[in-house]
């Protein structure tokens, strides 16, 4: 009854993203669909209160990654987001330390809780991308990492005895910081993007976006958009992914006013008697969480808020089945073996 | 564990943090809500019981509404499963509704396998589920779920215990299904004889080893409600879609002539607890369960009868990918040993045919041979024989020219001894 591995490598002929037509159950007749009307209260509803008490008791995880040159002001917007000290900034750094000689990947966990959620906050950073004089290939350890994680959640799917809930360590989402240059994208941000947005969410964001000024910083967004556009380039949330009329209202929006022009600051100050986060200057105070200043507030909301779950579901449903299709595919139906397991294979033949 | 390069750290022991205000992904369960909601529910009950003990009625009952389906006869030779369909809409809440019935089940005279049907579709429905886990390409995030999420067992009211053909039957579903004993048609026994028979049945499934549903209590919102449902096992159920006219209001009720009973009363039978626990406490739970547990205790038990491990003897950690690789090689062997076989065996008959055919061939060439020698004596016969004939002609001629001479010869010389002519005619004559 199980097909073996050796039929399934027909299917790879199909393009990737098609999804599959429902597969029809095996059952002794065929169930009707049929519209029964309801002729008092069942309680069918309360579903959503069920779901929701489980998901709050099992707590959610969130893995963001950040991407840009050093000092273009990732861990303050880190810090900025989720609005506490998330990651060591980079101007606790001595000048002795030196900057990385390849692109390092650093990954530190959190937990925050809030209103009951409790959420498990991973943030990877990436000193050293971008840094060199020579940057040739800076974005393949950041690709081999999420790779990594897909393998490993991979491994862990593909065990006979399975544990109830396998951990995530899957990227979700990555912050990918442009430089506020003003006039368009850098070679290196383009490679990057044109390579990593095949397997990962990207959020690009106009970092430091304090020095333009509101026609400068419409016009660079503009030509941004223009640019990614003509190289093909898909950032989150993807053209192709919106489900239905309502989605693609709503993120089309959104789409045309990114990247988002943000400006991040775990400073406060008082401006007319409230307390805010804001950049000080001697030609006044930028605050972060005002629109007219900075877009930092719809970046905030446009990822936590609203579509914080619909970051996770695209990095399982769609990037992830990619790369465990691509996998099963080349080895024939089954995941290669790594270095460890090797020796115990051959010790068995 | 560590498949990450040099490059990169992690901290495994993770600090807790405290926000310095809102951020905002409290609104988290409500995103991942919504997207079940717009999805929609799977939800798929099956109804275990004899004919006639109420089944459908019930469903109408707890679903409120009228799921067409023509009562069943009790000549069927065998159990069947029918598997109904049905999409439920209540505010903004979409519920696919699967209702499983067994037709025929205790019908027959010899019930040994009557078990055997329903536990298939159970496994059934497992193997579809993993046969799109293990696909390639899938999409497991619309798949129309079939699992059977509850097994609602009916348990005839009889009064005194457990059927065996109840007893074999919930053993055999007890680890592939989240089973809920009910007694059916709980208006023909009395309250006391009730409290009596619901020990009796509980004290049967346990001393068989019989595992029901246990409703959850670990969550504080819904352990006390489930702790006090517990006690009530097996619900003792009425199901009716009539209504009667109680008081002032139209409820669901069974009118007899000695009193009404009321669906939902609950001195009157336990069917308001049924659909609490049921509905509006558990489903969720019960959807979880049969996926993490029975679901997941099918796979691994499939996965191993087809040879799969999870560590080698040496107990060192086994990869499915090892044991794949080798079962592939192993099919591949016998792909090729069969082909070889084939061929041989092919190579073989055709050698057979040539033989055959060179033997034939030897034959043709005899018997060609022979006709050919045949072919020439009877030339040979025949050249004879027309030597033969054509020298018998020539001696003829020869006759016939030497008779001519004579006769020519005779008549030059008649003509002066016509006499000597006649003389001699009478002396040839003569």
């Amino acid at each position: 009854m199980f097909k073996g591995p050796v039929e399934n490598k027909n299917e790879a002929a199909m393009s990737e993203l098609v999804p599959e037509p429902r597969q029809k159950p095996v059952v002794p007749m065929k169930p009707m669909g049929i519209n029964a009307s309801l002729l008092g209260y069942i309680g069918i509803d309360t579903i959503i209160e069920q779901m929701r008490k489980k998901t709050m008791k099992t707590g959610f995880d969130f893995n963001i990654m950040v991407v840009g040159q050093s000092g273009l002001g990732k861990s303050t917007l880190v810090n900025t987001l989720f609005k506490s000290q998330v990651s060591r900034k980079s101007s606790g750094w001595n000048r002795e330390e030196k900057i990385p000689k390849t692109v390092e990947i650093k990954a530190i966990g959190h937990v925050i809780e809030e209103g009951g959620v409790k959420m498990k906050l991973t943030v990877i950073d990436t000193p050293g991308f971008g840094d060199q004089i020579n940057n040739e290939n800076c974005w393949e350890p950041i690709e081999k990492y999420i790779n990594e994680q897909y393998e490993k959640f991979l491994k862990e799917e593909v065990n006979i005895a399975r544990k109830k809930r396998i951990p995530d360590t899957r990227v979700h989402c990555c912050l990918y910081f442009i430089s506020p240059t003003g006039h368009s994208l850098r070679p290196l941000d383009l490679e990057f993007m044109k390579h990593l947005s095949k397997v990962v969410n990207i959020i690009p964001v106009i970092a430091k976006a304090d020095t333009m000024t509101l026609e400068e910083k419409t016009e660079f967004k503009q030509r941004v958009r223009k640019e990614l556009e003509v190289n093909g380039i898909e950032f989150y949330p993807q053209k192709e992914f919106d489900e239905d009329l309502e989605d693609k209202t709503e993120n089309d929006k959104i789409r045309e006013s990114m990247p988002f022009a943000v400006v991040g600051s775990d400073k406060e100050y008082q401006v007319n008697g409230k307390r805010v986060l804001g950049r000080k200057t001697p030609w006044g105070i930028i605050e972060v969480e005002n629109l007219s200043h900075c877009e930092f507030a719809l970046l905030r909301d446009f990822v936590i808020r609203t579509h914080l779950q619909d970051l996770k579901e695209v990095t399982h449903n769609i990037h992830y089945e990619t790369y465990r299709a691509k996998r099963l595919n080349d080895n024939g139906g089954l995941p290669p073996m790594t270095v460890e397991t090797e020796e115990n294979h051959e010790s068995n033949l | 564990m560590s498949l990450i390069s040099k490059n990169v750290q992690m901290n495994d022991d993770l600090r807790n943090l405290s926000l310095s205000g809102h951020v905002g992904f409290d609104s988290l369960p409500d995103q991942l809500v919504n997207k079940s909601t717009s999805q929609g529910f799977c939800f798929n009950i099956l109804c275990v019981g004899e004919t006639g003990i109420g089944k459908s009625t019930l469903m109408d009952t707890l679903f409120n509404t009228k799921f067409e389906s023509e009562p069943a006869t009790h000549n069927e030779p065998g159990v069947r499963l029918k598997a109904r369909s049905y999409e439920l809409q209540e505010s903004n809440v979409r519920l696919k509704l699967t209702i499983v019935d067994t037709v025929g089940f205790g019908d027959q005279i010899n019930k040994d396998d009557s078990y055997k049907p329903i536990v298939e579709y159970i496994d059934a429905q497992f193997e579809a589920y993993l046969q799109e886990e293990l696909k390639i390409k899938r999409s497991l995030f619309n798949y129309h779920d079939t699992r059977i999420h509850a097994c609602l067992y009916f348990i005839a009211p009889t009064g005194h215990s457990l059927k065996s053909l109840d007893l074999v039957t919930m053993k055999k579903l007890d680890s592939k299904v989240n089973i809920i004993p009910i007694i059916a048609k709980a208006d023909t026994i009395a309250k006391n004889e009730l409290h009596k028979f619901k020990s009796k049945i509980m004290s049967e499934l346990v001393s068989n080893g019989v595992q029901i549903y246990q409703f959850p209590t670990d969550e504080e919102t819904v352990a006390e409600i489930n702790a006090t449902m517990s006690v009530h096992l097996p619900f003792a159920v009425v199901g009716s879609t009539e209504e009667v006219k109680i008081g002032n209001k139209m409820a669901k009720a069974r009118q007899y002539p000695w009193g009404v009973v009321q669906v939902e009363n609950e001195n009157h039978c336990d069917f308001v607890k049924l659909r609490e626990m049921l509905i509006r406490v558990n489903m969720e739970d019960l959807r979880e369960q049969t996926h993490t547990r029975h679901y997941e205790l099918y796979r691994r038990c499939k996965l191993e009868e087809m040879g799969f491990k999870d560590t080698d003897p040496d107990s060192k950690p086994f990869s499915l990918q090892e044991t794949y690789e080798a079962k592939r090689n192993e099919f591949l062997g016998e792909l090729q040993k069969k082909e070889d076989e084939m061929r041989q065996m092919f190579v073989m008959r055709v050698k057979e045919k040539e033989a055959e055919l060179k033997e034939a061939e030897k034959d043709l060439h005899e018997k060609f041979d022979h006709l050919k020698r045949t072919h020439q004596e009877e030339k040979k016969k025949v050249e004879d024989k027309k030597k033969e004939l054509e020298e018998e002609l020539n001696n003829f001629q020869k006759k016939k020219a030497a008779a001519q001479l004579l006769q020519s010869q005779a008549q030059q010389a008649g003509s002066q001894q016509t006499k000597k002519d006649k003389d001699k005619k009478n002396f040839f004559f003569m």
